[in-house]
């Protein structure tokens, strides 16, 4: 019994995107869609048991999840006489729908799940009604996953999703790709979605919340699914290759008593080789599309700098620094020059960062950023300044939140004085 | 989770014989299937045992090496894929999926990956680690001296 139920999860979470996509389009609404779905779910769990697992389960789980949407509109039919002609249209393409998933409808399916990723990712939700319902609809998450992996309450994310269809129904969203004129923008949208998710998972695993790091691979899977559903997107493959070449360090950047490893320190021999490799395939997909200075192709291409060196050493700084500078121009970001300052020392030494630094001096975005202080502290401390350079490393030390962070701040200020002294 | 999916070989691969256009359709199909829902990590087909080689290590330190092919083809394998999966059940419902005729025995074998270690990872693993570490730091400063 309990096998059947962990074998039906499975079936859910391959088939339950793909069926949700079908149904949104045939009935016009993603909420009545993954009602029907669950339905469909709910059938099985308590048929399969006894029966066994059908052999296409999938095309049975949307054979009864069309039964059912028909008697729902039948019914709501019957209660609304004036939306009868709407009903029976979508009753009839209900019935024209010939659920076969595996033979020969692989575009029909693609272009459903299209439609879908860029509905749950519609700008008329908020960005967490997005996540929530893109790891939902298309992650085949269930509302407690997403709760604990986000640490919110459940009844929250219940909440939201709930709040989240209705709002996509009342603003009758069509289900649909975006035209062309606007795709690009919604699509910037359904990257961002995936990323947040990727990002939420990596800053977890500073930790050791392993759960949470399971969102890097449903952002990840996400990605490479969209990778798919439109291969000529550039951005996409950018996208899926940061992804791929950050999530290659995730058992490098944890040291043995669960500190964080920062990058140059990390040992390159745990780097995942295979998911650097595909990293790096996917960014030159997306330079041969003519994609290579997008945000996240470019963003990828300086991971891909990192991930490409043998050794901390033989980074390639001058083209790191080169890459920040694009990316400087194309997305301008106090955090971007910070990075840009750091490139810029290591390429070309310390008084070439520091110049850029202090033209960041005024930035309000940057004032209470320990970071700041941290790297012009350490910018001073090699160009010999140690009073400097100590002052700077204490003002960091007073900024940041993480008491870690501030004992290797206040050490390095120490160490200072007393190599000086 | 990661899992390694084998698939053994069998006379005909063994004997170099290369799969028919059907069943090398099938498996298209049943690869493409894989990409789409986005756990495929890589697969390869291997070739012919008679190919490779084994390396014995014996008392010693000696190492022989011993050409193929190798008779015992049942436990050979002609190829494998690397699929991300939620649960070990997933694997199976997709290996379940594969266009393979009666006869075929796949294996499926989880692959380990950092917080499998968790408990295992002792605390002399855990200095080895620390060490390795310093000696890399070590060695990086070096170069940047250098």
């Amino acid at each position: 019994m309990e096998d059947a139920h962990r074998t039906i999860d499975a079936v859910w979470r391959i088939e339950s995107s793909r069926l949700i996509a079908g149904l949104a389009r045939m009935v016009g609404d993603v909420g009545l869609a993954e009602d029907l779905a669950q339905d469909a779910l709910l059938a099985a769990l308590e048929q399969w048991p006894d029966s066994g697992v059908p052999d296409n389960p999938g095309a049975w789980l949307m054979t009864t999840a069309r039964r059912r949407g028909i008697d729902t509109l039948r019914r709501r039919t019957l209660l609304q006489r004036k939306q009868e002609q709407l009903g029976y249209e979508i009753e009839a393409q209900l019935e024209r729908a010939v659920p076969d998933l595996d033979a020969g409808l692989d575009d029909d399916i693609g272009d459903e799940m299209l439609r879908l990723v860029f509905t749950c990712c519609h700008p008329v939700l908020s960005t967490e009604a997005r996540v929530a319902l893109t790891l939902r609809l298309l992650g085949g998450l269930t509302t407690p996953e997403i709760a604990r992996a986000f640490l919110s309450p459940e009844a929250t994310v219940a909440q939201r999703i709930v709040r989240a269809k209705r709002t996509l129904a009342e603003a009758r969203v069509p289900i649909e790709v975006p035209r062309a004129d606007e795709l690009h923008e919604r699509l910037a949208s359904v990257l961002e979605v995936i990323y947040l998710v990727f990002n939420e998972g990596y800053s977890a695993t500073a930790g050791d919340d392993w759960l949470r790091a399971d969102l890097c691979e449903d952002a990840l899977r996400l990605g490479r699914v969209l990778a798919t559903l439109m291969p000529n997107e550039s951005e996409v493959h950018g996208l899926v290759a940061l992804m791929e070449i950050q999530a290659s360090r995730l058992r490098a950047r944890v040291g043995p008593s669960g500190e964080p490893v920062l990058l140059l320190d990390q040992n390159r021999a745990r780097w995942d080789r295979l998911l650097i490799t595909r990293g790096l395939d996917a960014l030159a997909r997306a330079e041969s599309l003519g994609g290579a200075f997008g945000p996240y192709a470019l963003q990828a291409a300086i991971a891909a700098c990192h991930a490409r060196a043998r050794t901390a050493e033989e980074t390639d700084w001058k083209r790191i620094a080169a890459l920040y500078d694009a990316l400087a121009q194309l997305a301008p970001s106090p955090v971007v020059e910070l990075n840009r300052a750091v490139a810029l020392s290591m390429a070309f030494g310390p008084a070439a960062g520091l110049e850029l630094l202090d033209t960041l001096a005024g930035v309000k975005a940057l004032a209470g950023y320990h970071l700041l202080p941290a790297v012009r502290g350490d910018f001073l401390a090699k160009l010999g300044r140690v009073d400097e350079a100590r002052a700077e490393l204490a003002r960091a030390a007073q900024l940041t939140q993480n008491a870690r962070e501030r004992e290797l701040l206040l050490a390095r200020a120490a160490s200072l004085s007393d190599s000086q002294a | 989770m990661r899992f390694m999916v084998m698939v053994p070989a069998d006379k005909e691969s063994e004997a170099g014989v290369l799969p028919t256009e059907q069943q090398l359709t099938e498996m298209m199909q049943f690869n493409e299937q894989l990409v789409k829902a986005g756990i495929m990590l890589a697969g390869e087909g291997l070739h012919p045992s008679s190919n490779g080689a084994r390396i014995r290590f014996s008392e010693g330190g000696k190492k022989t090496v011993i050409d193929g092919p190798f008779t015992e083809s049942k436990e050979l394998i002609a190829g494998f894929w690397i699929w991300q999966v939620k649960s070990r059940e997933e694997a199976i419902e997709w290996a379940k999926r594969a266009p393979f005729q009666a006869g075929v025995q796949l294996e499926l074998r989880q692959i380990f990956e950092a917080p499998d270690f968790g408990e295992a990872l002792t605390p002399e693993l855990q200095a080895k680690e620390e060490q390795l570490r310093a000696q890399s730091e070590q060695l990086s400063r070096a170069g940047a001296k250098a």
